[in-house]
């Protein structure tokens, strides 16, 4: 069975290599904050990252990222923009039912580190995650704060 | 002539829905006591309930029993602050929990507002049935998140809760003074007296022995410090770092996971399954067989020690289904059915005034149109699951849903227990849209938890389980036929519209053997019926229709498809007298000043009339639903592919006045992304008795990219025109997004999802 390396701490996957990291995540190693949404990589909920990529957790199998360094929102405040992202998220109240927020805040982070002053068409290409309650003005708001913070904070 | 038929039509349909309750509530009904406790609620250590609606903490929370599910509408904000309001307390020290199963908690409102009057009907008859349908909700005692009600349900009660603690921690502080409780008040928290003081937290054990006071006095609005205000949601930060629990989140000891397979075809039944093969795989405990019930579809579930082992376990199975009577069901046939139904199906009139027909025969020019909507399926964003547990007699449920009572009763059965021997957590609802008032997954997750005595099991449904076994929201059809005036003013007015009954299809699906889906509803026809426009002569009529395909509510129900076909036509008609689209309809509401000025406020914030980039056009919108009124101006872009792309939304709103207008506001802008989704993608369709979409991929909603800038308005009629706010946000999009087009295009679009020839 594959070691996963999640938040830092290393882990056993406790399923099979051809088992997709979603199910290690939430079932074995109670790391429920990573959401099941629709299994094919369409709507985004299970975001996390590997390797600092932004992964959709559902398809990919474990073997792929066995050794990898992998942040769900659990191990989020680790990555640097989590804390503006996570302010900026309270500040715009953003979420509604919350159930795919996990997914945008991980996939906001990895967006953050890339790319620290998105324009309105970046976060179009980067955040294709899907959110049934409509949050998107208010991701775009909060994202858009957040690098605002993290500017501030480099200066 | 037509006048009386209708009153007796009305007496008739108001004797069905509440005769009985009427005189039974009057002979045996007794004021039911909303604040008493429910029996052995406890409180935590150092905590003390002042009535069933709040809880104090030695360290001065105050956690509200929020008695409505929160599945995004910020309910579990909005309940707390009228509880604070009258409590007095500080906001920062609140707190909620999802309050338990109790009739206490019932929600009248909701089961009153079932009833077939306009919302301005306050003659003697509308007010009896509405008022006897109240009763009735209360001796159901159905506990349930539905019809953008709870704010309207929760506002006297609440506060009423909030004013009676107040009122015992005064009580408490006196007796501890010796002074009388009248010289006492409250400030954030505390009681005073002088210049002495009491937190309420140091009163909690006396004040809890005090009795409930049944009317305790409640504040003037113009007193109000908390109600009104932005409040932020209380569960946000939950919600932003991973901690929210949802029903899939749900991990007891020894927890299983069971996936399944339900039958393609509407009203099939399993053949046989040939489970060896799964049987031997990884972590598989047991396949399990399930039979149809009036709320779920035959199924086979495979049950192991992970979601993802007793997927690829299921997906191994040998499964045959007898495909049934509606394996030939296709969208094409139920279309041309349902135009035959317009022509010719037996009708329930909803409003008749005047002589419409004779008009509309003696009229020379006379508009007329054709408009449809597809199924729709309510793709919340936490799949479809239930966790269950059937023990020693006893049955624990763990699901996120909008109707607790029902899961109490339909466990009950499933589980064959005793429906006191039931036992629901509520956690967050990943989105609702109507779609867990359903029980479906509850009887599945019960009938499996019981061949498991012992074993918690986790029942959840792949997405293509979801979208190709929803309790969608109906397809519609409606004929609109129109006489204008010589002043370019409506003269008659015809609807009639076919569809199945999504109130119908719960009631039958709830009790199979008591109620038709063919009965009189009133969601069949809302928004269509109960219109403020001026029109001296109109007959709304409704075509029920059976057919197997499941139907149930999906946000705004009737009026997100009755809007787009009032709206969509009244532009026609403001085209055919050569009218702007946005005069005509506010010459119409001369006699309606709340929605002309709801109008009005949509087309000057969004710039009525002024210059627009080529191709680009904008389209106004106005529906009432669920007592608040709604007004939306859309800017569409039609790009050179013909794709059709929404720049930004206006909307407007009188709920009377808002209890905290940020959730107003969010409300607004989910209603108008939700709509939009159905304007723009949504389309379930049949074919071979299947479903043909599956998935997110055939399944679209709108996304980042293409969702508009979005601004709402918030218009103060008063807190007496208290509206509802999760739904009505919905129906006036799809309506806006098409007159857009039309005026960009010249292109009329009549049918749901817009696409261009």
């Amino acid at each position: 069975m594959p070691k996963l390396l999640v938040n830092g701490v290393e882990r056993d996957a406790a399923l099979e290599d051809t088992a997709p990291l979603l199910w290690a995540l939430r079932e074995y190693l109670g790391l429920t904050g990573t959401k099941f949404g629709c299994g094919v990589a369409a709507c985004g909920a299970c975001t996390v990252l590997v390797d600092g990529q932004p992964t959709r957790a559902c398809v990919m199998p474990l073997a792929a990222v066995a050794g990898k360094p992998i942040h769900t929102i659990e191990g989020a405040a680790a990555r640097k923009p989590y804390a503006a992202v996570h302010e900026a998220w309270i500040a715009e109240q953003v979420p509604q039912c919350g159930y795919c927020q996990s997914g945008m805040v991980m996939a906001t982070i990895a967006l953050l580190e890339q790319n620290p002053a998105p324009t309105d068409a970046d976060i179009d290409s980067a955040i294709t995650n899907i959110c049934r309650c409509g949050t998107y003005p208010r991701i775009r708001k909060a994202i858009h704060r957040a690098a605002a913070q993290l500017a501030k904070g480099l200066r | 002539m037509i006048k009386s038929r209708t009153r007796r039509r009305l007496l008739i349909a108001a004797g069905l829905v509440g005769g009985a309750f009427v005189v039974g509530g009057y002979l045996f009904y007794r004021p039911r006591d909303r604040l008493r406790l429910p029996a052995g609620m406890a409180a935590p250590k150092g905590e003390a309930w002042l009535t069933a609606w709040l809880r104090i903490g030695a360290d001065g929370s105050v956690t509200v029993a929020v008695p409505r599910q929160e599945m995004g509408q910020g309910i579990t904000t909005a309940l707390p602050m009228l509880v604070a309001e009258e409590l007095d307390c500080d906001p920062a020290s609140l707190a909620f929990e999802q309050a338990p199963v109790d009739s206490v908690y019932a929600n009248a409102t909701m089961i009153a507002d079932g009833v077939p009057f306009r919302p301005d009907d306050h003659g003697w008859l509308a007010r009896l049935a509405r008022h006897s349908q109240y009763k009735v909700g209360e001796l159901l005692g159905v506990q349930a998140t539905g019809g953008s009600t709870s704010v309207r349900d929760g506002w006297e009660v609440m506060r009423r809760a909030g004013a009676a603690a107040r009122e015992m921690l005064i009580g408490a502080g006196a007796a501890r003074w010796g002074v009388a409780p009248g010289e006492c008040s409250t400030e954030l928290g505390t009681v005073r007296y002088g210049n002495r003081s009491l937190r309420y937290a140091e009163l909690i054990a006396e004040a809890a022995r005090q009795p409930i006071p049944g009317q305790p006095a409640l504040k003037n609005p113009a007193q109000f410090r908390l109600i009104g205000t932005a409040l932020p949601r209380l569960d946000v930060a939950a919600k932003t770092n991973g901690r929210a629990q949802f029903g899939i989140d749900v991990r007891v000891p020894g927890l299983r996971y069971a996936a399944l397979a339900q039958c393609p075809v509407f009203g099939g039944t399993l053949k046989r399954v040939d489970a060896a093969k799964a049987k031997a795989m990884p972590g598989v405990l047991e396949v399990i067989e399930l039979e149809a019930t009036s709320t779920s579809a035959a199924a086979v579930a495979v049950v192991a020690d992970s979601w993802w082992r007793a997927k690829s376990a299921l997906d191994a199975l040998e499964i045959a289904w007898n495909e049934g009577a509606h394996a030939r069901l296709d969208s094409a046939a139920q279309r041309a059915l349902y135009a035959n139904l317009l022509a010719d199906g037996e009708a329930r009139v909803y409003e008749s005034v005047g002589n419409p027909l004779v008009e509309l025969v003696a009229e020379k020019q006379v508009v007329q149109a054709r408009y449809e909507v597809p199924y729709l399926a309510h793709a919340t964003m936490e799949p479809i699951n239930c966790t269950a547990l059937v023990k020693d007699g006893r049955c624990e449920i763990w699901v996120g849903t909008q109707a607790p009572t029902f899961v109490r009763w339909l466990a009950a059965g499933a589980a064959g227990v005793d429906r006191d021997k039931v036992t629901v957590h509520i956690p967050f609802l990943g989105g609702g849209f109507g779609r867990r008032t359903e029980m479906g997954v509850v009887v599945q997750a019960a009938a499996i938890a019981r061949r498991l005595p012992g074993t918690p099991v986790q029942l959840l449904w792949s997405r293509e389980e979801d979208i190709q076994h929803d309790v969608y929201r109906p397809m519609a059809m409606a004929q609109l036929r129109c006489a204008l005036d010589a002043q370019g003013g409506i003269r008659a007015w015809h609807n009639r519209i076919v569809s199945q009954s999504c109130t119908g299809g719960l009631t039958a699906r709830l009790w199979p053997a008591a109620a038709s889906d063919l009965m009189k509803d009133k969601t069949t026809a809302e928004g269509a019926f109960d219109l403020s426009y001026a029109m001296p002569h109109r007959l709304v009529e409704h075509v029920p229709v059976h057919q197997p395909v499941p139907v149930g509510f999906w946000r705004s129900v009737g009026h997100s498809y009755n809007a787009f076909f009032v709206e969509g036509f009244l532009d026609e008609l403001a085209h055919s007298a050569k009218r702007d689209p946005y005069e005509f309809r506010r010459a119409l509401l001369a006699a309606a000043p709340r929605h002309r000025r709801v109008l009005e406020t949509a087309a000057q914030k969004a710039g009525w009339g002024s210059p627009l980039p080529p191709r680009t056009g904008r389209g106004i919108a106005l529906a009432e639903s669920f007592h608040s009124i709604v007004a939306q101006v859309a800017e569409v872009e039609v790009g050179a592919d013909k794709a059709l792309r929404v720049k930004r939304v206006v909307c407007a709103i009188d709920c009377g006045k808002a209890v905290n207008p940020g959730i107003v506001a969010a409300q607004m802008e989910s209603g108008i992304v939700f709509g939009l989704s159905a304007a723009l993608y949504g389309e379930i369709t049949l074919k071979n008795g299947r479903v043909e979409q599956s998935n997110f991929p055939d399944y679209d909603v709108v996304h980042m990219a293409d969702c508009p800038a979005i601004e709402t308005h918030i218009v103060d009629s008063g807190w007496e025109h208290l509206g509802g706010v999760g739904e009505p946000g919905t129906p006036p999009i799809a309506p806006a997004v098409a007159n857009a087009v039309f005026a960009a295009t010249g292109q009329r679009l009549r049918k749901l999802p817009l696409r261009l020839a």
